[in-house]
């Protein structure tokens, strides 16, 4: 506000003004030279590909030859594939499952969140998972998983049942995966909350003791209401995490058994890029459909974020 | 500051300029094969290709297999190499298709070797009646197994389905897995497949199929499904299969938890890896089902192309014409333990190998593989299908027509 006033009173004050244009408009100028680097960056890599994959989603095309026009082919296709209503299927258990994070991620925090001589290593090992590679988390999980030598197999076998075969299972897949993958997120949604939980006013704590409030009702009234932005952040955080998991399932089943454990942003580099893919139209179709999805929830988000923008201002 | 930054740059610039363009006589090839054998068996050729060329200064790169599948399509159309591994038969079908590979079909015609020797492979190697690549080597596939089990339980090598079927039901009741399979990537289950389908129905209905002009609903299909049902429903597979690839396959193998293995001759070295002796492991070709069908076998081959922008194609025939010759492909293909392509070739005398010509030269016709055979898609979808079907055999009606709708799709 102050910035148009001024450039105003600048404007009104001299009689005939001599300046050149770029020193007549420097402060209106400046953030946009500033911001253009990072929007050109953005309109060449994330926008145009957007609308580009779009586009190629009408086509059919193997990424070499001529391209076909097949309109709405493509998902026409989609509507009629199993693997598809699998994949999204798949997409909808990750959402919700991953969301245990959070709940999960808040009570780690609680219960680190103490002084105790060494709780910076203890909290350092806590956080460890996330620091570690998915790749990495996906690899160990698959060794634990192995009915024949992993963990897994031992548990079962000393209460002498036959160990599942839990990679193998087509109704056991994704939940395993989804497990190994919460691994990490729980890390996550933790540092996130330790890092709120800093900012907790001892103040109002100290009111909620006066005021006789202990255990669940004092988490719940008094802290959970302050650390708001903590669990924005984790609950967006663990959506964005849902929808991309792709590395956890390249690594640990290649969207097998029999495309059983795919998700769509899987199933979309299996038909575009893989060994027997390159259908670029029909993965790219995929892609589109991911993207409405994810488009959903961001623009829910922000239209969150602005709300309570608005609310604070 | 700025102004030197520019010219360095501007040097750099013309420096890589010069490195790239490529002078008369240079040759650069692609390889796809860094594992110590296969690359062993490309610098000797290569060096010796060099002695007899010393005019031509020839350039190697030499990649893994898995990152070669993807960086084909990018330097075929932008940056080509003069020459380029790669796989015949509906593998190298799209890059035909679209044109970035060269006709050789003059050197096909022109070359004694080529013309000649190599008559057993050219179908593979053929597009539209036109020759696109030359083969420098192909393998046999078939069943390896533990020798000293069989020796124990009294067991010996099967000649017929129903010997098969009797070998598996003792392996069984010695508490042995008749075969081991890794279907984690897929492959290993098709292998299988094809020579199911290969001795119950025959090259033909192979081919047929893996051209489309065969449903999977067929009822000679289901004739070979039926054949897999009978030993999925003994559990002739070890369990656990989709979640291990073909090498981790071998670990049951060499414990001796299993007994067979349907694979192809690249799979010794692996055995051998395991920790089991030349003398516990042997090989005998997939028994007979349906009696009276010609034995054809699985021999994929792999194969040198031009691609049709390379710089020198010249240099380039030279190098697939050198590579054709017997002396070389018998040095090559020792190195490598495999069968070379040139019939006037000497085998080498491992007796894996030995066997596997002798499986491979007396057979009716040779496949190349379900995924070689089979365009990309359909054998992408038909793979998952064997899948399936080896843990949810009861699923098949379902299985099978949805390979048919891909199928409508693929082949429109």
């Amino acid at each position: 506000m102050s910035v148009t006033t001024s450039i105003n009173a600048s404007a009104t004050s001299g009689t005939i003004d001599q300046r050149s244009w770029y020193a007549k408009n420097k402060l209106r100028v400046a953030p946009w030279l500033f911001l253009a680097p990072a929007m050109i960056f953005f309109i060449v890599y994330v926008v145009l590909p957007i609308f580009q994959s779009l586009w190629i989603s009408f086509y059919e095309w193997d990424g070499l030859g001529e391209a076909k026009w097949v309109g709405i082919g493509n998902y026409v296709e989609l509507i009629d594939d199993d693997r598809f209503y699998t994949s999204l299927y798949n997409n909808v258990l990750w959402l919700v499952l991953y969301m245990l994070a959070v709940p999960a991620g808040l009570f780690i925090a609680l219960f680190l969140n103490q002084t105790v001589t060494g709780m910076r290593i203890y909290k350092s090992l806590f956080f460890f998972p996330f620091v570690i590679s998915q790749v990495v988390v996906g690899l160990i999980f698959t060794w634990f998983y192995n009915p024949n030598f992993g963990i897994v197999g031992e548990i079962w076998k000393f209460f002498g049942a036959v160990p599942p075969s839990i990679l193998g299972d087509e109704n056991l897949v994704t939940y395993g995966i989804i497990f190994a993958g919460l691994w990490p997120q729980i890390a996550y949604c933790m540092i996130l909350y330790l890092t709120g939980l800093n900012n907790v006013s001892p103040d109002q704590i100290e009111a909620g003791r006066l005021d006789n409030a202990k255990g669940w009702k004092m988490l719940w009234y008094v802290v959970l209401p302050q650390l708001k932005p903590a669990t924005f952040i984790a609950i967006v955080v663990t959506v964005i995490g849902a929808l991309r998991s792709f590395d956890m399932i390249a690594i640990m089943t290649q969207g097998g058994p029999y495309g059983t454990s795919n998700v769509l942003s899987y199933y979309m580099f299996e038909t575009a890029l893989s060994e027997y893919g390159f259908r670029m139209g029909y993965g790219s179709a995929i892609a589109a459909v991911l993207f409405f999805i994810m488009l959903f929830f961001i623009s829910y988000f922000l239209w969150n974020m602005y709300q309570e923008e608005k609310v604070g201002r | 500051m700025i102004k030197s930054l520019i010219r360095a740059t501007a040097v750099l610039g013309t420096a890589t300029l010069m490195a790239t363009t490529a002078f008369a006589g240079d040759l650069v090839i692609n390889f796809d094969d860094p594992n110590p054998g296969p690359k062993k068996g490309f610098e000797t050729a290569v060096e010796k290709f060099k002695a007899a060329n010393p005019d031509i200064n020839v350039t190697v790169n030499i990649t893994d297999r898995e990152a070669h599948k993807t960086a084909i399509r990018n330097f075929l159309s932008a940056d080509a190499p003069d020459i380029t591994s790669w796989y015949p038969g509906n593998r190298m079908a799209p890059f035909v298709n679209a044109g970035l590979f060269e006709d050789v079909s003059d050197l096909w015609s022109s070359d004694a070797n080529l013309s000649a020797k190599f008559e057993a492979i050219k179908p593979t190697m053929t597009i539209d009646g036109k020759q696109w690549g030359v083969p420098y080597t192909y393998y046999q596939w078939g069943i390896y197994y533990r020798k000293d089990i069989f020796d124990k339980m009294g067991i010996s090598e099967p000649k017929t389905w129903a010997e098969l079927i009797a070998a598996s039901k003792k392996l069984k009741e010695g508490g042995v897995t008749p075969f081991t399979i890794g279907t984690k990537f897929l492959w290993t289950a098709a292998g299988v497949f094809d020579y199911l389908n290969l001795r119950t129905n025959g090259y033909d209905v192979h081919n047929q199929l893996t051209a489309g002009k065969i449903k999977y609903t067929d009822p000679r299909i289901r004739a070979t499904f039926a054949k897999w049902k009978e030993l999925v429903d003994m559990g002739a597979f070890v369990d656990n299969h989709a979640t291990m690839s073909w090498q981790d396959a071998i670990a049951p193998f060499a414990k001796g938890e299993a007994a067979m293995y349907v694979m192809g001759n690249f799979s010794v070295d692996g055995y051998k890896n395991a920790g089991l002796k030349e003398d516990q492991i042997d090989y005998f070709p997939f028994p007979e089902i349906t009696p009276g069908v010609p034995r054809a076998e699985e021999a994929p081959a792999d194969a040198f192309f031009i691609p049709a922008k390379a710089k020198n194609k010249a240099d380039a025939r030279k190098f697939l014409a050198f590579i054709a010759q017997p002396e070389i492909q018998s040095e090559w293909n020792t190195t490598i333990g495999q069968l070379p392509p040139n019939s006037d070739a000497k085998v080498g005398d491992d007796k894996f190998i030995q066997q596997g010509f002798e499986t491979v030269s007396t057979a009716a016709g040779l496949a190349q593989f379900f995924d070689r055979d089979a365009p990309a898609e359909m054998a992408k979808a038909g793979m998952e299908g064997f899948q399936e079907f080896m843990i949810k055999p009861d699923r098949l009606d379902a299985i099978l027509k949805r390979l048919d709708k891909v199928q409508e799709r693929v082949y429109k």
